[in-house]
């Protein structure tokens, strides 16, 4: 780490973009192509990384992360793919019905919690659906080094399968698709088997996959090191509580559909944050007293800090009970 | 004599631990002299351990105490070398051909435990999955900052680099890259005025 203090700012460096393609893939995932509003070249990023695109939808703010998929080295466009999720807090419904060629949006400069580990001398891909994502500008990327890759990709049916034509027809050799409607499944354990040493694993998809990636590459001996993954979570609603925010001299409420992190910024209070889905750690946030339970979902801080109740990550983590401090 | 706690240092010392069984596709161990003891220690924690395990071992010294213990646990594959510098070139091709799965147990003098570690992170093993086990000699692979040469069981402080022939002082100060402690002339400032040597840890 570097000695000088760092200063946990709101979010990375933000830039002005306009909407340059809109193109539906199937029944739930759409692409967004985004071209500088300044006309310069967007800087260059590295496979796995993300960006926060902020969402105007009628006041409220939506800030959502989504993984680049594009070319790294192209930086005449950015792409992101979005699935539509109904029943989720309306993020990727807004993108999907509101978004339109010729809009003007702002997305924030690359951030990257899911990066390639160059050393490796090979990357083993799991995507599970839509975390096909990263693994896109990962590919690009690695392409470009003439790197050693194989991609196993689970998809639900053919109709739905992001990408999987266009992966196929350039890497008919790297790339392995499983249909779950005909009840394929990734052969996990002949696939850790007999990889060489230095290999590192990589899985983006449902929270199950990732703990089965884990879990299973763990019992054949796998260094935990060289398994990587990346799940956003997006906040979940629940009950609205009441927090006072002691540097600030506010007291504030949390709504049922909002997370801490949106109520904290709503009420004006500048909050440190990238990736608003409980990985980077960025938003972590000292409690000063409660009373009450928590209910922490973030991948950050450890069972033990979880436990004591001194820490909370307030992009996905709530609170439930009487009274609850923060040190913001 | 043979574990020896070593006093709490600087966040570059090695710290060593205790070897337990891991799960794993296949089971490198490489120890030396005393280390000897770390395996058969090793091998009692799980009884199916070496149907899987290829041991590299160096008595060092120690003629034939432990290399009949060792064979007598019955590893898929034994290899008794003279010297750490002669079974490298086995060390090489073991990992060469290695899969993930791979776990690697060292035991012994830091000297080999650091080389042995060094060519398996080469492999592709994060040095974080590694175990080691410290036991025997607590001499030391130093390497003078001066001349880079490396002076292999030094046992005093100060000691008089084998290349140049200054006397160096034995730092904690580690390198995972060179396998050794950086020793740097002890009259660096006053030249002549050398310590009287004291054995390490004595």
């Amino acid at each position: 780490m570097s000695a000088a203090p760092q200063k946990a700012k709101p979010g990375a460096e933000q830039i002005p973009v306009t909407v340059s393609a809109v193109v539906p893939l199937n029944d739930l995932v759409t692409r967004f192509e985004f071209k500088r509003r300044d006309g310069k070249p967007f800087p260059t990023f590295s496979g796995g990384a993300h960006t926060v695109v902020t969402m105007n939808d009628d006041g409220r703010t939506r800030l959502n992360p989504y993984s680049l998929m594009s070319d790294p080295s192209d930086t005449s466009t950015y792409a992101i793919s979005v699935r539509r999720d109904d029943n989720g807090r309306g993020g990727s419904l807004f993108m999907h019905t509101r978004v339109n060629v010729g809009d003007e949006m702002t997305i924030t400069y690359p951030v990257n919690l899911f990066s390639l580990d160059l050393r490796a001398r090979k990357h083993l891909f799991f995507a599970g659906g839509i975390g096909i994502t990263p693994f896109l500008s990962m590919i690009a990327q690695l392409e470009l080094m003439n790197g050693n890759w194989e991609l196993h990709y689970s998809v639900r049916t053919e109709a739905l399968g992001s990408y999987v034509d266009e992966l196929r027809y350039k890497f008919p050799n790297k790339v392995h698709v499983y249909y779950d409607d005909k009840s394929e499944a990734i052969p996990l354990e002949d696939l850790l088997d007999g990889q060489p040493l230095g290999t590192n694993a990589y899985v983006c998809g449902p929270k199950g996959m990732i703990d089965w990636i884990h879990a299973t590459a763990e019992s054949a001996g796998w260094p935990d090191a060289q398994v990587h993954s990346e799940e956003f979570l997006a906040p979940a609603p629940g009950k609205p509580f009441e927090v006072r925010l002691c540097k600030s001299d506010l007291t504030i409420q949390v709504g049922e559909n909002e997370s801490l992190l949106e109520a904290i910024e709503r009420s004006g209070v500048e909050a440190p944050f990238l990736c608003r889905g409980g990985a980077c750690g960025q938003c972590e946030t000292n409690v000063v007293s409660y009373d009450g339970e928590f209910v922490h979902r973030d991948h950050w801080l450890d069972d033990e800090q979880h436990a004591d109740g001194s820490k909370i990550m307030p992009c996905v983590s709530r609170f439930v009970g009487k009274s609850l401090e923060l040190d913001r | 004599m043979s574990k020896f706690q070593f006093p709490e240092s600087i966040i570059s010392r090695p710290v060593y631990g205790t070897l337990t069984s891991r799960p794993g596709k296949a089971h490198l161990m490489i120890a030396d002299a005393e280390g000897a003891e770390a395996i058969l220690d090793l091998a009692v924690q799980d009884a199916v351990l070496m149907a899987k395990s290829h041991i590299i071992y160096i008595p060092k010294g120690t003629g034939e105490t432990y290399t009949t213990k060792l064979r007598a646990l019955k590893p898929a594959q034994f290899y008794e070398g003279p010297s750490y510098e002669a079974s490298v070139q086995r060390l090489r091709h073991v990992l060469a051909n290695a899969h993930q799965g791979l776990q690697v147990y060292l035991a012994g003098t830091e000297g080999l435990m650091g080389q042995a570690q060094n060519e398996a992170m080469q492999a592709g093993i994060p040095h974080t999955s590694i175990q080691t086990e410290h036991r025997g000699s607590v001499a030391r692979r130093m390497q003078c900052v001066h001349c880079k040469g490396i002076t292999e069981d030094v046992m005093h402080d100060p000691f008089q680099c084998a290349h140049c022939g200054l006397h160096l002082f034995v730092r904690d100060h580690y390198s995972r890259r060179l396998a050794a402690y950086q020793g740097v002339r002890v009259d660096a400032e006053d030249h002549g005025n050398i310590p009287e040597p004291q054995e390490l840890y004595s």
